[in-house]
């Protein structure tokens, strides 16, 4: 028998429909390469014998011909989501031994599909961080390595990221807020894909910065996203954003057939400094796609030099709010004080890492008396031009591409103690938060140092279906096929 | 604009964020350097834009006003660090 851990989620779905092997065998052996993987640190709690009783019960639907969409199938899940009696804390402090006694709503539906948990995985502490370094369990690392350095696997997703580059899991679920599985995905070599906002619930994932986190799938192929988002995606009414709309067979869009389709390239992302390779890369995505038929078409977006500068304004200031349930009353660890403000606030000296204090205080000062206005309400009306620049470029194309990443994956610890130097990763990826638009990173080459290289396609709202479409295009196109060098395996 | 140290602690209250005096020279220079970063918006002449707060035009769905969900006070306080019977406990509010 192949190593089962070697199998994309189709071709695993496809193995155990014929019965080629059990639902059981390929929990198992993704199991027993998750215990041998702690140098990676890209699983914060592992839940063995749950996995083997969901693939058990799997393998029963399976034998009596009631297998669902993701039946027996083995994911990681992001320590972003409350998971009924199992251990979710945001890789924070405050949030302790939290377990929740309920289930995300997206969870909920990959369970009802018959997927398969293996564990919840590392993640930037809140969501906050490009590169997995600021959480409480600390850093992942990225199975991708050049000679003896180690390397980020980008975040905040990076436990979702390193876990499906290093075969832990067949796919993962990630959230996406400036960037958070797209720069991940790029970084590892994986497919990320962040759907439209209101498209997959918010209900019992913790919320950073509320009208931008979008949860999605990092998978290995975009067939693999496309059947995640099939079930991830829902209308769901105890989120007052999810959009109630149909959920398509986004597996069925994958036609291979892009003729006529009208790919913008907007000039705007053709930013200083960037890399020969990145921009030769973007050149060689736009031949594929040209080869395949589509036509490109130069866009304008005016307004991408001020995305991250009002992103460090919403993000912060939705998160301060957000984050101030923290309070040691209900849930969480809690610090003695002297009275009941004094214990709220050592509780939350305590609870909070660098970065997160730093995101809620700025936050919290742009919110604040005298300065709402000049930052806040400022950072708003950016985002409505924002938003404009793409309904503008959408008149004259149908999606957009550009490079994920300004940069392949960096060494652990480079930019840790430079937070504006952290943000400038999310450059290419953080408009679309803004925008609530539907982007994917597709895997599309190796750096000179044989690092992974990402390329994004951007859809219009909703365009899920045309994006894959289009993504799947690249992805054979491009025929991404490197794996890293097992090195960690104990 | 720069923020001060006056400022940190302002802030830091504000956010019930306990700060010690060794950490708010730091978090005076870091939270400047975001601060001076996000500035670069003021260049962007926003006069009569409508700040757009979400992605989602939709109207904000309601809900019926009545009592649909609860009845299991013992899952609510099943995380708290101190309970009382079927309450939150906190330090002493009221003298």
């Amino acid at each position: 028998m192949t190593d089962l851990t070697e199998l994309n989620l189709a071709d695993a779905r496809d193995g155990l429909a014929k019965k080629e092997f059990s639902a059981v065998e390929l929990t198992q052996a993704h199991i027993d390469r998750v215990a041998a993987s702690a140098a990676l640190n890209a699983y914060v709690l592992e839940t063995p014998e749950k996995a083997l009783d969901m693939a058990a019960a799997s393998d029963a639907k399976i034998a009596a011909g009631e297998a669902r969409p993701l039946e027996g199938l083995p994911i990681g899940v992001k320590d972003l989501f409350c998971t009924k009696d199992v251990r979710t804390t945001a890789c924070s402090n405050i949030l302790g031994d939290f377990t929740p006694p309920y289930e995300s709503t997206v969870t909920q539906n990959l369970w009802a599909d018959g997927a398969v948990m293996l564990g919840k995985l590392n993640n930037d502490e809140f969501a906050m961080g490009s590169s997995n370094e600021t959480s409480r369990f600390g850093p992942v690392v990225n199975p991708w390595k050049t000679g003896d350095t180690q390397l980020v696997p980008g975040g905040s997703s990076g436990g979702s990221s390193a876990a499906v580059a290093a075969r832990l899991g067949i796919a993962a679920t990630a959230t996406d807020t400036g960037g958070s599985i797209r720069q991940p995905a790029a970084f590892t070599g994986t497919v990320g894909l962040k759907p439209t906002y209101g498209r997959c619930s918010r209900w019992g994932i913790v919320a950073f910065a509320s009208s931008l986190d979008q949860a999605g799938p990092i998978t290995h192929t975009v067939r693999d996203a496309a059947m995640m988002l099939n079930s991830m995606a829902s209308f769901d009414k105890r989120d007052t954003t999810s959009v109630e709309r149909d959920v398509p067979d986004y597996e069925a869009a994958l036609t291979g057939n892009i003729k006529g389709l009208r790919v913008g390239i907007p000039q705007e992302y053709r930013v200083d400094n960037m890399p020969a390779e990145i921009e030769n890369l973007w050149q060689q995505g736009i031949d594929w796609l040209k080869a395949a038929g589509a036509e490109i078409v130069d866009v304008s977006l005016p307004h991408t030099k001020y995305a991250l500068p009002a992103y460090y304004i919403i993000a912060p200031a939705e998160a301060s709010s957000n984050l101030a349930r923290y309070d040691g009353v209900r849930y969480g660890a809690r610090q003695q004080g002297v009275d009941i403000d004094d214990m709220y606030a050592q509780t939350r000296a305590a609870g909070f890492g660098d970065e997160v204090k730093r995101r809620v205080m700025i936050g919290t000062y742009a919110l604040s008396a005298g300065y709402y206005d000049a930052y806040y309400v400022k950072a708003l009306q950016v985002r409505r031009l924002i938003a404009e620049d793409f309904i503008k470029a959408y008149e004259k194309c149908d999606v957009l591409l550009t490079p994920t990443t300004p940069s392949a994956a960096f060494e652990l610890g480079k930019n840790v103690e430079d937070p504006l130097k952290m943000y400038l990763n999310d450059v290419f990826t953080v408009t679309v938060n803004l925008a609530g638009l539907p982007g994917i990173s597709v895997p599309a080459g190796l750096d000179a140092s044989g690092l992974p290289l990402g390329l994004q396609l951007i859809g219009k709202a909703f365009g899920e279906e045309e994006l894959l479409r289009t993504a799947a295009v690249l992805e054979e196109a491009a025929g991404f096929d490197a794996q890293p060098q097992d090195w960690w395996s104990a | 604009m720069s923020v001060d140290e006056k400022m940190v602690r302002r802030i830091a209250n504000l956010a019930r964020i306990g700060v010690t005096d060794d950490e708010v020279p730091a978090l005076a220079k870091e939270l400047s350097a975001i601060i001076g970063f996000v500035e670069q918006l003021s260049e962007l002449d926003t006069d009569g834009v409508k700040p757009l707060t979400s992605a989602v035009d939709a109207k904000i769905r309601g809900r019926e006003d009545v009592v649909n969900d609860g009845g299991y006070a013992e899952d609510v306080l099943a995380n708290a660090p101190e309970k009382d019977d079927a309450y939150f406990a906190v330090p002493k509010v009221v003298e």
